[in-house]
């Protein structure tokens, strides 16, 4: 290492009121390195890198980039000095096309108007160089994750950065589509970038990354050149104790169907086929898994359950009443609870406090409602009782809820879920944005529920997260269900077949593997 | 992480402290926007005064010791107050929930007409029975007039910022027509109604003044329209539609049946508006029976930041700029347009502030 390095933030620190979101962080980056930064919810990562580009500014303490001090204003000042970041929750226009959206804000809007046909020729160029499969022309509402994701990260490129931040980018994607962006991350380092990334899958650093830094209580408090350490002491780091990565799993029975799926089919928001004729059961006690690659109908399928995507034909019977056709609100009086994919879209209300996120589907009920009138006193109650069981970290009930950590808004949608003691429990994506820490506490908790003989559903793109709890696993492709394989990581082959949609050869495979055991 | 101290903490008295000094926090914050853009725009309006080579102290000076010269003077802001105060309640429901009505004036016109209808018609009522009953048919027809814009926003996806100021040329037009046709007093010579019924006129609380009970009316409103919003069911499910409807429809909220409930407060809000001037101040329907307290009901609300509550006080703000204006005009001979300009600066600086405000929030991650 150089006498100065590439960037070095010096006691850093950053309060919010009484909240302390750095205490003095010190973090060096050098030139062309992966730098990995890691850290538990709330530890303070996504704060730092705001600051690093110029969307927070510091309380104290100084940023040395390209050894000179860096002062910045605003995300375009960042730019100007070729740094940009990549945020979690995407910041592009929907309905502007992508070429619109990489001018929006940059220069007049005469030139941009001029300059149009040059933007889209230099997106192609950028777009081919670094195989990002990127169209000038496409709308964003029309890409999927991966894709808005793909251009997220161009946006950045064609801007032209040598520093490049990413706040975890691959929880949103599937394992198909973190293995290309990583990919790309080593293309851009060959290329004379710098890249830092933030994530909570360990394997993903150990692969990718030059060197790892660990966050804890708004410092760092471990730096390490990524080949001289292994996930255990990177998790003991974070966490400051060691983690379990194999949860112990009580047998139980499954008990009488809780719910049960026939035949049902449904359309996606285009009027698309989108969910084909699946028919399932899940009984009291058991987890069944969903896996698939994302596109392939588990979205429409969770929707389709609870009533907020209407159903073509099939029924759909909880506890044996038929609730195809009902609206969602009189689903929502129900025994059934839901962990929605998209917890910005959905699950949670931003601007709103925690006490008022925690009621959103009970609101009109007893206890936090009575005569028509909120009931703050038990509400704020049952937010501390919340935020205590799932430790999620927030100064105080009444807090907005987009002043939390991405990971901790998403412990409180799942204990919220929890928390309404369903019979039945829809789960799509258990541990987005959540830390390994927390992860293992929340898949206790979703475990203590199975024992309690609820019925579980559990929709991921994480293969991870279904093996460690599912009971038994269902592999979806194209909408339907092309097989249903038991948690066992000697059939990760297998159902990597179902997924792409290949049954013979996953049959195959399978006999043969029961050929041996015989 | 260090940010829990009051989770922390064992002592339930540093917990109220701490809730004590949450709410002070809140309460400056909700104050300080609104007191920082009304002094903003004051200086500018001083210097704005001056450049015209007025002395923008003395006019200041002129202009509140007009304002608030006599218990009449007072009692004329605060009749200009009550359907500023009215209207801006009923935004801060219809903005909450992310409906942007901006068709106050036509649904004050809708109240007017429909007081004015009931308020001739049947002699022989007791006070008791007449005065709600105009007031209840000005409500219903604001409500009816405002319903209108919602339910074709749920229908037929129409913008209501389109509709509702197409539904304020009808209403205001279809007065005009009535005034000189269908309700035209047939001894005057001007276009006008014939005159309420006595039973009809709402009662006076400071007489001789003109003041009636308008105001005292407005300001319970406000106060129900503040429990409704932030303590009831019904208004948190407003609320969520407002910011987010994917959300309500996650929580199994209904967004039409919201949106439909939140205009039509925001209609019958304004419908009393124009049902109070009819039955407490003219008596009978003129043809520009508002000086656009229906548009201007729009930066009392903004002015409010959509809190009904604080609408008292800024509705309150606006009456005391428009007596003022006048007493400007008429004591200082300072010209009209300079006037409307000072007020066009004040509700810019109130929009420019609420935006600074939305950008220093936290961005998302
Ligand atoms: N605008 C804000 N107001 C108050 N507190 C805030 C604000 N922004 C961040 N915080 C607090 O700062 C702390 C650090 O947050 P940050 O988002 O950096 O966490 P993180 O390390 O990115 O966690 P995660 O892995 O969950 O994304 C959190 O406790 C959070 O509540
Ligand atoms: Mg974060």
């Amino acid at each position: 290492m150089g006498a100065t390095p590439f960037l070095r933030m010096e006691n850093i620190h950053k309060r919010f009121g009484p909240v302390i979101a750095s205490a003095g962080v010190n973090l060096e980056v050098e030139e062309k390195e992966i730098h990995a930064l890691l850290g538990e919810n709330g530890a303070g990562k996504s704060v730092l890198m705001n600051i690093l580009c110029g969307v927070l500014s510091p309380t104290e303490g100084q940023i040395v980039f390209k050894g000179s001090p860096l002062r910045l204003g605003s995300p375009r000042e960042a730019i100007r000095h070729r740094i940009g970041m990549v945020h979690q929750h995407f910041m592009v226009v929907p309905n502007l096309t992508v070429a619109e959206n990489y001018v929006l804000g940059h220069g007049s809007p005469l030139r941009v108007i001029r300059d149009m046909k040059q933007v889209s020729t230099r997106i192609r160029e950028l777009s081919h160089r670094y195989g990002l499969d990127v169209r000038p022309d496409a709308r964003i509402h029309d890409l999927s994750v991966g894709e808005q994701q793909r251009v997220e990260i161009l946006k950045v490129l064609y801007h032209g950065v040598d520093l490049l931040i990413l706040d975890e980018p691959t929880a949103v994607l599937t394992p198909q589509e973190a293995d290309r962006l990583l990919a790309l991350l080593r293309d851009l380092v060959a290329d004379g970038k710098t890249v830092i990334f933030i994530s909570h899958k360990l394997d993903e650093v150990m692969r990718v990354s030059d060197r790892v830094s660990v966050m804890r209580d708004g410092k760092v408090v471990f730096t390490t050149r990524t080949a001289e350490t292994n996930p255990r002491e990177l998790a003991r780091m974070m966490v400051g104790r060691d983690v379990l990565m194999d949860l112990p799993r009580a047998q139980t029975s499954p008990g009488r169907v809780v719910l049960a799926v026939e035949n049902l089919s449904c359309n996606n928001e285009l009027g698309l086929p989108a969910v084909r004729g699946v028919s399932f059961e899940v009984r009291q006690g058991e987890i069944v898994g969903v896996a698939g690659v994302s596109g392939n109908g588990q979205s429409e399928l969770a929707l389709a359950l609870v009533g907020l995507l209407p159903a073509a034909s099939g029924s759909i019977r909880l506890n044996g009443e038929e609730i195809c056709g009902l609206t969602s609100s009189e689903i929502n009086h129900r025994p059934l609870s839901h962990i929605p994919e998209d917890r910005h879209k959905m699950g949670i209300v931003l601007p709103l406090p925690l006490t008022e996120n925690v009621i959103l589907q009970r609101y009109d009920q007893a206890p936090f409602s009575s005569r028509g009138m909120l009931r703050f006193g038990e509400i704020t109650e049952h937010t501390r009782d919340l935020i205590r069981r799932f430790k999620v970290k927030a100064s105080h009930p009444g807090e907005a809820i987009q002043n939390l950590s991405g990971g901790n808004q998403q412990k409180l949608v799942v204990a919220r879920e929890l928390a309404r003691n369903p019979d039945f429990l829809l789960i799509n994506q258990l541990t987005r944005g959540i830390d390994i820490g927390a992860t293992e506490l929340v898949m206790q908790e979703v475990l203590k529920q199975k024992e309690k003989g609820k019925a579980i559903l559990l929709i991921s793109t994480e293969l991870e997260e279904l093996f460690a709890i599912c009971d038994r696993i269902l592999v979806m492709f194209e909408g339907q269900f092309l097989g249903e394989v038991p948690p066992d990581r000697a059939r990760l082959e297998e159902i990597g077949l179902l997924m792409a949609g290949n049954r013979e050869e996953a049959q195959r495979l399978h006999n043969r593997a029961g050929a041996i055991e015989a | 992480m260090a940010n829990i101290d009051s989770e922390r903490s064992p002592s339930a008295g540093s917990d109220i402290l701490n809730g004590l000094g949450r709410a002070f926090t809140k309460t400056w914050q909700a104050v300080a926007m609104p007191a920082a853009a009304v002094l903003v725009s004051m200086g500018c309006g001083a210097l704005l005064l001056a450049l015209n080579g007025f002395n923008g102290w003395d006019i200041f000076t002129v202009m509140l010791s007009g304002v608030f010269q006599d218990t009449r003077s007072i009692a004329e802001v605060l009749l200009k107050a009550t359907p500023l105060i009215l209207i801006g309640v009923g935004l801060c429901v219809a903005f909450r929930c992310s409906i942007w009505n901006i068709g106050a004036e036509g649904q004050l016109y809708a109240g007017a007409v429909a007081t004015t209808a009931v308020g001739i018609a049947f002699p022989g009522l007791t006070s008791w029975i007449y005065v709600p009953l105009v007031i209840l048919a000005g409500a219903l027809a604001g409500a009816a007039w405002a319903a209108i814009a919602g339910l074709l926003k749920i229908y037929f996806r129409a913008s209501e910022i389109v509709t509702t100021i197409m539904l304020n040329y009808i209403a205001i037009i279809a007065t005009s027509w009535l005034v000189t046709g269908p309700l035209k007093d047939a001894a005057a010579a001007y276009p006008q109604s014939a005159r309420l019924l006595r039973e009809a006129w709402m009662p006076k609380i400071l007489p001789p003044t003109r003041l009636h009970i308008g105001i005292l009316i407005a300001i319970a409103l406000a106060i129900a329209a503040y429990i409704f919003l932030f303590r009831s069911s019904a208004g948190y499910a407003v609320r969520v539609v407002g910011i987010s409807p994917h959300a309500a429809r996650y929580a199994g909220m209904s967004v039409s049946r919201n949106i439909l409930l939140a205009i039509s407060i925001s209609g019958a809000m304004a419908g009393l508006a124009g049902a109070f001037e009819i039955a407490g101040v003219t008596f009978r329907l003129y043809q520009n029976i508002s000086p656009g307290y229906g548009f201007e009901g729009i930066a009392v609300a903004l002015l409010a930041n959509n809190n009904p509550v604080g609408a008292i006080f800024s509705g309150t703000l606006f009456a005391v700029l428009r007596s003022g204006s006048e007493i400007m005009q008429i004591n200082a001979q300072v010209p009209q347009v300079l006037v409307s300009v000072i007020q066009g600066i004040v509700i810019l600086s109130v929009v420019g502030f609420g935006v600074y405000r939305f950008r220093s929030a936290r961005p998302s991650e």
